[in-house]
């Protein structure tokens, strides 16, 4: 692998993570994570996206005028997730019921149009679609832990088995209500930041 | 469907179910462009104008052409078996951006002062994922065209008011020694939380 490949892909995992770093797709990433199994379906469903239109955009990037470029990414964007948001319907119903609007929603996620605008209308399909899976799992690693602190921590359970016995079942653990309501998404996403810049101090703010 | 159901609407749209802080919709723009009141005052009234006009839009085309048997007025009988409600992402994100693109032209030719106000946040919204995320919701309660006209509204008057609040605070951050790693992005989060902690004490309004 050479080098370029390799910082497309290692890049947004850490140090150009879209969530802490690039401020994108924030919205999802607060709002499918009560549970670690809405996560990890939010997470397959944001990758064959994003993985998708790259290589299409990418593909297309020669062909689209300059004045009409948003439009034609986001036609090419919501046909997608239209694909995506039918097969969840048909195959994981009760998943695609608790994700309720916001697989439609990675239509406005700003990771997708991010990538399209600055990575897939200037580089290769093929670089593209890494660069695209790469920001997934960027995305996807922030997702997971969120929502297996909100889990474990809200309910006492992770994927949907007891870790913590609550008290009502007989246990010792009192679940803390706070983590499944959206401010605990909030606290969580802003120590993951506190953590990250105190590792690695060139990706402080100024401010 | 008496007045004080609408007005409980807009209640629960605009505090219990703040779009922003309750369900995390709008959050790039929420936490990019709150550095400042002048510019969240501006993008915030914005959304307030989008949101109003393309929610009952969308909830025209969806109860009048995509629902399942909706075209049933237009094409007789045979028309009732059609559903078309998997084509709402991309109609719905067309609707926006189409409108949006109208309201820009619409106010830089008549509202030339309030053009220069708001112009640069106007392309801005159409993928701003508040808007298309009430439109879903829209379709999710299963609205008529009256309430989602009250709830677009309360949910733009919601997120204004969360925008300037969060941009007020941090406008007071500067004088503030915040740990390095949480300046910025990190303490935005913090707040935001807090915030959201906060107007959860309007949970169960009711008039």
């Amino acid at each position: 692998m050479d080098k370029a490949t390799k910082a497309t892909l290692l890049d947004p995992l850490y140090d150009k993570n879209p969530i802490t770093l690039q401020v994108l797709g924030i919205c999802s990433a607060l709002a499918v994570t009560t549970k670690l199994e809405t996560a990890l379906v939010m997470s397959a469903a944001l990758t064959f996206v994003l993985v998708s239109s790259n290589t299409i955009i990418s593909l297309l990037r020669n062909k689209i005028p300059g004045s009409i470029r948003i439009i034609t990414q986001l036609a090419v964007i919501a046909s997608l997730v239209i694909v995506a948001d039918q097969f969840l319907k048909a195959f994981v119903y009760d998943t695609s019921k608790q994700l309720s609007v916001f697989v439609g929603l990675i239509i406005t996620n700003c990771i997708v149009m991010g990538r399209a605008e600055a990575f897939a209308m200037a580089n290769p399909p093929a670089a593209s679609a890494v660069d695209g899976f790469a920001n997934s799992m960027g995305y996807s690693v922030v997702l997971i832990y969120v929502a297996l602190f909100r889990e474990l921590f809200g309910s006492g359970m992770v994927l949907g088995y007891p870790v913590f016995t609550q008290v009502k079942d007989g246990g010792w653990y009192e679940p803390n209500v706070l983590m499944t309501l959206s401010p605990g998404a909030f606290f969580l996403i802003g120590f993951l930041i506190w953590v990250q810049r105190s590792l690695t101090p060139d990706l402080q703010e100024a401010d | 469907m008496d007045l004080v159901h609408y007005i409980n609407l807009l209640l629960k749209a605009i505090f219990v179910e703040n779009i922003a802080l309750a369900f995390f919709l709008g959050m790039c723009s929420f936490l990019a462009v709150s550095k400042k009141v002048d510019t969240a005052m501006g993008l915030g009234l914005a959304v307030v104008f989008v949101l109003t006009l393309t929610t009952p839009l969308n909830a025209v085309i969806s109860n009048y052409l995509l629902k399942e048997g909706a075209l049933a007025w237009a094409l007789g009988d045979e028309a009732a078996k059609y559903d078309l409600s998997f084509l709402e992402f991309i109609t719905f994100i067309a609707t926006i951006a189409a409108a949006v693109q109208l309201v820009e032209m619409a106010i830089d030719k008549f509202a030339p002062s309030l053009y220069s106000a708001l112009g640069v946040f106007l392309p801005l919204i159409a993928v701003n994922c508040a808007i298309l995320g009430s439109s879903l919701f829209m379709v999710e309660r299963e609205y008529t065209v009256t309430e989602s006209a009250v709830f677009g509204f309360g949910s733009g008057v919601g997120f204004w008011l969360a925008m300037v609040a969060l941009a007020a605070i941090r406008e007071r951050l500067k004088y503030s020694d915040v740990p390095p790693g949480l300046r910025g992005l990190g303490i935005t989060f913090m707040i935001t939380g807090l915030m959201a902690m906060g107007f959860m004490i309007f949970g169960g309004i009711q008039l």
